[in-house]
């Protein structure tokens, strides 16, 4: 039980901490109607992230609530991939991370559909199909960009380097992952050819094998996530329990 | 408390009368969003399901079912909400299409396309509510809220809104 626990809340950090970093460009987009897709898509990894959290809670039954879960977590307790908490940087870098993270979401819910777990299985079949839209919208970003100007293609190239130390660690199984029997060795194969079919047709050379970063899925952070923390949780640490 | 326990039929009739609060002309009965009426004595339990993870109207809706049920008699009404099987524009009445279209919004395509991955494609064709017109254009995947996509049509010029919790079934 404790696994499953600890992997429900695992997805659940992964799609609220995107969906936070993504939030702060509401307001600030490049241009209109891109300040809206990435702050609908934002509402949409939020809806996920709720239906994740309330399932954890509900195993957890001992009085948490989906808001408890997200709001009075310490930064310890999270258990995200590391590069969901990055800083959101320019477009390009936010744009990359939400590609790397849509395609992966697109195998890991098409695999979740089909594991034995009624309820993860259920959040899976619905969000699939906002995941196809996000990763069909990203991936004709990441190819816009990259084959796009010589400032847009040089900041896809940045982007590259900063984020992809960073790709590794969704498919490095932690402990909870390997007790469940999560596939994620099947999941990775598939998303290196979606990204590697991207990334050639937005004239972007497909990284060396390099040294890859971890620690998100065990709780140990970059020094960026307590920032973010600080800021999601400002209300209910303020004022406890305050509705509105 | 009411002395006659109602059959399905009159709360379905009661449902009628909970709008979409986004979209004020659609009831959630066609929206196709109640998915199950569980009626045992006096025990009623009514099952929702979101038309996209993120909707911020789910809760709202639930409250206003609850008001609803409670004006008939019913305060102790529960709503359940489930995920599967994730809603499909199928589950829209024929009136309630009638009702988008007339409203403003283009009503979802009749024929769905599934998984569709292939980039850069063609915008679907989809009729302007005001002329009729399938010769219309995409101006954004991404609307005002996030079920709408912005669309314009090429011959009257209208621009207008297709129902993007419609389209991501649709389209993705």
């Amino acid at each position: 039980m404790k696994a499953l626990i600890d992997y429900t809340l695992h997805l659940a950090d992964n799609t609220l901490i995107l969906a936070q970093r993504n939030a702060e460009w509401c307001g600030h987009g490049p241009v209109l109607e891109q300040d809206i897709a990435i702050t609908n898509i934002t509402l949409d990894l939020v809806g996920q992230s709720r239906s994740f959290y309330q399932y954890a809670a509900l195993l957890l039954n001992n009085g948490s609530t989906e808001d408890s879960l997200a709001y009075l977590r310490t930064e310890r307790e999270y258990k995200n991939c590391l590069l969901m908490e990055l800083p959101r940087g320019d477009w390009a870098q936010t744009i990359l991370r939400q590609f790397f993270n849509s395609a992966y979401q697109y195998y890991l819910y098409q695999y979740l559909q089909q594991y034995n777990d009624p309820q993860l299985s259920a959040i899976a079949e619905k969000s699939i199909k906002e995941v196809s839209y996000h990763l069909r919208w990203s991936s004709e970003w990441v190819i816009r960009l990259g084959d796009g100007t010589e400032e847009s293609h040089e900041r896809m190239v940045q982007a590259l380097q900063t984020l992809w130390p960073y790709t590794g660690e969704m498919f490095i199984p932690a402990p909870y992952e390997t007790e469940l029997g999560i596939d994620l060795a099947a999941m990775q194969v598939s998303w290196q050819l979606k990204i590697k079919a991207v990334l050639e047709e937005a004239t972007l050379d497909v990284p060396e094998k390099i040294f890859m970063q971890q620690g998100g899925k065990a709780g140990i952070h970059s020094e960026h996530l307590g920032f973010l923390l600080t800021d999601l949780q400002y209300m209910q640490r303020t004022y406890p329990g305050c509705e509105w | 408390m009411n002395e006659t326990i109602p059959d399905k039929a009159t709360i379905l009739d009661w449902l009628e009368e909970v709008k979409d609060p986004e979209v004020p002309v659609l009831s959630i009965i066609d929206l196709g969003i109640v998915r199950d009426i569980r009626l045992q004595d006096t025990d009623l339990e009514i099952v929702i399901t979101p038309t996209y993870s993120g909707c911020p109207a789910m809760d709202m809706i639930a409250t206003m079912i609850k008001m609803e049920m409670a004006a008939h008699g019913y305060p102790g009404a529960r709503i359940t909400t489930i995920l599967s099987p994730a809603w499909t524009t199928d589950w829209m009445t024929e009136k309630g299409k009638q009702q988008l279209k007339e409203y403003g919004i283009a009503p979802p395509l009749p024929k769905q396309q599934g998984c569709d991955q292939r980039l850069f494609q063609e915008a679907a064709a989809v009729q302007c509510p005001r002329c009729g017109s399938y010769h219309t254009q995409r101006i954004s995947e991404f609307g005002s809220t996030a079920c709408k996509a912005l669309y314009q049509c090429e011959d009257c010029r209208e621009p207008f809104y297709f129902d993007c919790a419609i389209s991501k079934v649709a389209f993705a």
